[in-house]
């Protein structure tokens, strides 16, 4: 969990964790995958804590069940595909919904 | 992260074995065998050393590629959490922030990585969501890969450990606590085993003060934190305030003038009051242990476990190399007699080179004479060698886990054919031994009276004794405290036994854990019990309580203990009864 003073958020949209299982290690793995290709910092938050989207570890430790509401931040405005991209995985409830 | 100052923790397990110590604690890994050893890294070398454990990540990943490649793709749940696992080994928070540490404190990589999984796994313990908390197994794993990567051939093991230390273990393998240097070992603490798991005994023996049982132990310390182990009372305190500190150094202080007290008149006979004299014997493993048990007042070796052999060369030791120990014990007992006990391998002593097929129930399984019987080249070899040795000293041999007379007569054949070979290579050997089985399965018990006709000696094994009639597995936390001796179910046994060996004129040998608690004296010695065979380190309390017991007065309390039917009861009568001569024990304040 980082304390993150120096952000400086360009960009933010709103998702919701839609699965059963909330977040776990193979989403927060894909997300990692997508928020290191961006140009400068991508953050999760729950509106308490920020993590580096960039870290399966530091996502997991949101610890983010089914419902809970989420911000995707991105420092540069540059990253907004990226973000689009996190948001709409976020949406389809990381590829496990049932039905 | 917040470094939090060190704040005192008590943890409650079962009592390991007697004792106070109060020393730094030292963490053996979830796998058992790697100690991570810390040590500072120059500035020049910190280049290497950083490249050093990218090196071990990038093997790491290249052997976990090949498991995935290996892998079905049927199982795709399984390569899920796999593929997540590898893109956790250059996870920022991982990968990245190891590099930092060794880099900013300028120590080693192992030690860094260790540093950083702790971290990360204090972060999960703090999520109260069980899923996500086993999420943290996928880190450990990962972390886990790189270490073992990074300690390649310079692997540090409990062997090579040579401070005086506590260790602080999920569990201890007998095959690991027989690679300790013990006498560097100031004291034991464990997360699994019971109070009479083999480590548990191996600690007893040593005279290690030990609590195992803990179950969250190997999370909640960390490396040289200061521990204070209370193995009478099964507390271990993390941190101790100054106060706590004081008061335990008190009572060690105690508890050793206490055990000084009890050797001083460990030399004596040992006779009840009433002059009736018994055998005090003791258990052993190893030869060196000969001084140990004279040293105790031991009258012989009541039971002599011959897996230790085993277990060190890794492979079945020949005739000859049996023969070595085996007579080197005998002469050096000589003229007090030597019990030895043929291979017991099963479950509870982990062998890795024997059998690959995996048994659901262990201690059910091809264990002891069975498995000797199933393998007669490897169990006539150990047979040969006893009688060989027998011609050195008093040797008896003791075959253990009979459950039938069929098994019996199968051993009988055995030692027949084996005294036939050797008598046909003209080797020295003496064949009039006595022999002897173990009375540790409930079947036994029954059929104990035609048993008694077809040998020379019963040797009552409470261990398993108790562990097969009350179908409890004594190293199993969650059920290790319906495992008591004092049962009426189990006394019952022992009587009956006992009953079936005087009928047929034969020696009965004590030689379980029983024998070496204190309070089960009075109950032994009044059923009829003389030969008791216990850890060398008991013989001094035990011979004190002998010394002290009038043989009268048991007799009759054992006769009304039999009016009894719970546990509660007869320990409550029994400390009633014996008040003034039950050795003092520490009760807390």
């Amino acid at each position: 969990m980082t304390v993150g003073l120096n952000r400086q958020i360009q960009l933010s949209h709103q998702t919701i964790v839609r699965n059963d299982l909330g977040m776990h290690a193979r989403p927060a793995a894909k997300i990692a995958q997508m928020a290191m290709s961006a140009s400068k910092n991508i953050w999760l938050s729950d509106g308490h804590t920020h993590v580096d989207a960039s870290s399966i570890i530091d996502i997991l430790t949101l610890c983010a069940k089914k419902g809970a509401r989420i911000h995707i931040q991105a420092e540069s405005s540059r990253d907004t595909a990226i973000l689009e991209q996190i948001k709409a995985f976020f949406d389809n409830g990381f590829g496990e919904l049932t039905s | 992260m917040t470094q939090k100052k060190p704040r005192e923790l008590t943890l409650k397990g079962i009592s390991g074995s007697p004792g106070i110590c109060i020393g730094k604690a030292y963490v053996v890994d979830r796998e058992g065998v790697n100690i991570i050893e810390r040590y500072p890294v120059s500035k020049t070398m910190l280049p290497k050393e950083i490249d050093r454990f990218k090196h071990a990540v990038a093997e790491a990943k290249k052997e976990h590629a090949k498991v995935i490649k290996a892998l079905d793709k049927d199982v795709s749940e399984t390569l899920n959490i796999l593929e997540t696992h590898m893109a956790l080994f250059k996870d920022k928070m991982l990968y990245g922030r190891t590099i930092e540490t060794i880099q900013n404190e300028q120590i080693n990589a192992e030690w860094a990585l260790r540093k950083i999984s702790r971290q990360i796994r204090l972060m999960f313990q703090q999520v109260d969501d069980p899923y996500l908390q086993s999420r943290v197994n996928d880190i450990v794993q990962v972390s886990d890969k790189i270490m073992s990567n990074l300690l390649g051939a310079r692997d540090i093991k409990i062997a090579d450990i040579n401070k005086r230390v506590i260790i602080v273990a999920h569990d201890l393998s007998p095959a690991d606590a027989s690679q300790i240097q013990l006498e560097r070992i100031k004291g034991f603490v464990t997360d699994r085993g019971g109070k009479d798991s083999h480590t548990g005994i191996v600690a007893k023996s040593l005279k290690i003060p030990s609590v195992f049982g803990l179950a969250r132990a190997t999370d909640s310390i960390n490396n040289d934190d200061i521990l204070i182990v209370d193995g009478s009372a099964g507390i271990v305190i993390i941190n101790p305030e100054e106060n706590t500190l004081f008061r335990y150094e008190e009572r060690l202080a105690r508890f050793e003038a206490y055990r000084a007290d009890i050797e001083r008149e460990s030399h004596l006979p040992a006779i009840t009051r009433d002059g009736v004299p018994l055998n005090l014997m003791a258990n052993i493993e190893l030869v060196e242990e000969v001084v140990s048990a004279k040293d105790n007042g031991a009258s012989g070796i009541g039971l002599f476990r011959t897996e230790f052999l085993y277990l060190d060369l890794k492979r079945f030791p020949t005739e000859e190399e049996m023969l070595v120990k085996y007579k080197e014990l005998a002469e050096l007992m000589t003229p007090q007699p030597v019990t030895i006990r043929t291979l017991d391998i099963n479950g509870d002593k982990f062998n890795p080179y024997i059998d690959p097929v995996e048994e659901a129930n262990p201690a059910l399984g091809l264990r002891a004479v069975r498995f000797c019987l199933e393998n007669t080249d490897i169990f006539i070899t150990q047979v040969k060698a006893i009688l060989r040795a027998a011609a050195f000293g008093n040797i008896k041999l003791l075959i253990p886990m009979i459950s039938c007379m069929e098994e019996l007569i199968q051993v009988k054949q055995v030692i027949s054919r084996a005294v036939l070979e050797l008598e046909q290579d003209h080797k020295v050997f003496n064949k009039d031994i006595p022999l002897g089985i173990m009375i540790e399965v409930p079947s036994a018990v029954l059929m104990a009276d035609a048993l008694a006709g077809q040998v020379d000696f019963f040797s009552i094994g409470t261990n398993d004794l108790i562990q097969y009639s009350m179908a409890i597995d004594r190293r199993n936390r969650r059920v290790a405290h319906l495992y008591q001796g004092l049962n009426p179910a189990v006394l019952k046994m022992i009587k009956m036994t006992f009953e079936a060996a005087q009928r047929n004129n034969i020696d009965v040998i004590m030689c379980g854990e029983m024998a070496g608690d204190p309070i089960n004296v009075p109950v032994l010695l009044g059923l009829g019990i003389r030969n008791l065979s216990m850890n060398a380190a008991s013989i001094p309390v035990i011979k004190k309580m002998v010394r002290d017991i009038d043989m009268g007065k048991a007799e009759k309390t054992c006769a009304a203990l039999f009016q009894l039917i719970t546990v509660e009861e007869i320990s409550r009568f029994i400390q009633e009864e014996f008040k003034e001569i039950l050795p003092y024990r520490e009760t807390e304040d």
